[in-house]
């Protein structure tokens, strides 16, 4: 049974095709709406995470499919000590398709080696989150036009920020990428995405604590919040936390054509005023994440009948 | 320093000084009933000292875990007291319920009957990643 944990279990073709299918979805919404009828998708939120899970129910919905599920891990049986494995294999007695949260990094894995329907990864701890990759990407493709050629600034909490090494996994894959890397010396990104990834395929990069003195190189700037629940320590958060914040005199050297992406939901890493630019992007990624989330959905639930 | 050429059994050979008594505890070889060698740092002409580790009797050994603490280590095997067979070990592909995952962040550490998977993800530097988590072993 195919299911995406990783955005690597996903080829540059199949992401392609993906992004064809959330354009036309896009172009063509009519077309799609029932396409998923008496297609259930179950949304397993083992962590709270209210848009990752509206996301995805708005898109099974908007397919003509219905959803089940849960949003935090107190109300089910994992509560009372029962095993990823033994309820996913309950719930494929009753949806088509899984949509999974859990704070322990693997767990989406785990329960793809157990299910028998398709599982969508939806965030496991600080580990992979697919899915916001895939909005990222089709951002990027929307925005830019393309995926080669590009220089990407990526800033904030590099060390804990999935969403970052995820992106740099899929980017790694195409032509003509410049990472530019900018953090403080406690959030760089980790060596082994450095050596594994960005290193392994050749790719340049640069490593900075100055987002200024490299605003002016950027094609794409992915700005990250620094995220309190991946810290043990407060003190350490706190100290980190307003290490960086965009504001509009920040982007004065910025190309004109420059976009800003976030993950999203921020603290203040971006200010407000930063909303009003042309150039930022991040509500535009939250509704490209239910489009790529809707193209992967079908993708899944169609390989799953083949 | 003499130990006596054994009859049937084992002769885990080549080991890297001071990795004998971590191979002993991690194949178990304490709760053998059968004689059980171990020679720290045995002059060698290849590797300067070695260990070696002698097992008298017939045993089932794990080589992925031999191959996964000392991929340089040999392994003879004697059966009336004639050498029958001579191997070296890789490294193992993948390492099943041989070491457990440290990161507590990891699903493995809450389900505590999940199996231990470890995947070989840089041979050269010898780098082992959880299956779950990828987190380095």
């Amino acid at each position: 049974m195919r299911s995406v944990i990783d955005i690597l279990d996903l080829t540059t073709q199949e992401i392609d095709s993906l992004i064809s299918t959330a354009e036309d979805i896009i172009e063509n919404p009519d077309k799609y709406a029932h396409k998923c009828e008496r297609k259930k998708l179950a949304t397993l939120f083992f962590e709270p995470s209210t848009r990752t899970r509206l996301s995805f129910e708005s898109a099974m919905y908007e397919l003509g499919g219905q959803v089940i599920g849960f949003s935090s891990a107190s109300s089910t049986s994992a509560s009372k000590g029962e095993s990823v494995a033994d309820t996913v294999q309950v719930i494929s007695c009753y949806a088509d398709i899984i949509a999974m949260r859990h704070p322990k990094e693997g767990a989406p894995l785990v329960a793809a080696m157990n299910a028998s329907i398709p599982v969508i990864n939806a965030g496991d701890g600080g580990h992979n989150h697919p899915t916001q990759t895939l909005a990222d990407l089709l951002t990027i493709k929307r925005e830019k036009g393309r995926f080669n050629n590009l220089t990407i600034g990526f800033c904030g909490d590099l060390k804990f920020g999935r969403t970052v090494h995820s992106l740099i996994n899929a980017m790694a894959r195409y032509e003509g990428i410049k990472f530019v890397l900018i953090s403080p010396e406690e959030l760089k990104l980790p060596g082994y995405v450095k050596k594994d990834v960005i290193e392994k395929n050749n790719i340049e990069y640069v490593q900075t604590t100055s987002l200024e003195e490299v605003m002016s190189e950027l094609d794409v700037l992915y700005m990250t919040r620094v995220q309190q629940e991946r810290f043990f320590n407060e003190e350490d958060y706190l100290r980190l936390r307003d290490s960086y914040i965009l504001e509009p005199s920040k982007l004065k050297d910025a190309k004109e054509d420059m976009i800003i992406m976030h993950p999203l939901p921020r603290v203040n890493e971006i200010s407000v005023a930063v909303d009003k630019d042309k150039r930022a992007c991040y509500f535009k990624q939250v509704l490209n994440g239910k489009y790529m989330r809707m193209a992967l959905i079908l993708k899944l639930l169609e390989e799953a009948q083949a | 320093m003499n130990i006596d050429s054994i009859t049937n059994g084992i002769v885990i050979d080549h080991i890297t000084a001071g990795s004998g008594m971590v191979l002993y505890e991690l194949l178990g070889l304490a709760t053998l009933e059968c004689p059980v060698a171990i020679i720290k740092n045995v002059g060698s002409k290849k590797l300067g000292k070695k260990d070696i580790i002698k097992i008298d009797g017939e045993t089932e050994i794990d080589f992925d875990l031999i191959g996964y603490v000392d991929p340089k280590a040999t392994v003879n095997v004697i059966k009336n007291g004639e050498l029958v067979s001579k191997r070296s070990i890789d490294m193992p592909e993948k390492l099943v319920n041989v070491i457990k995952c440290k990161n507590p962040r990891c699903i493995s550490s809450t389900e505590q009957e999940l199996t231990q998977v470890f995947k070989l993800t840089d041979k050269e530097n010898k780098v082992y990643r959880c299956l779950y988590c990828e987190s380095k072993a």
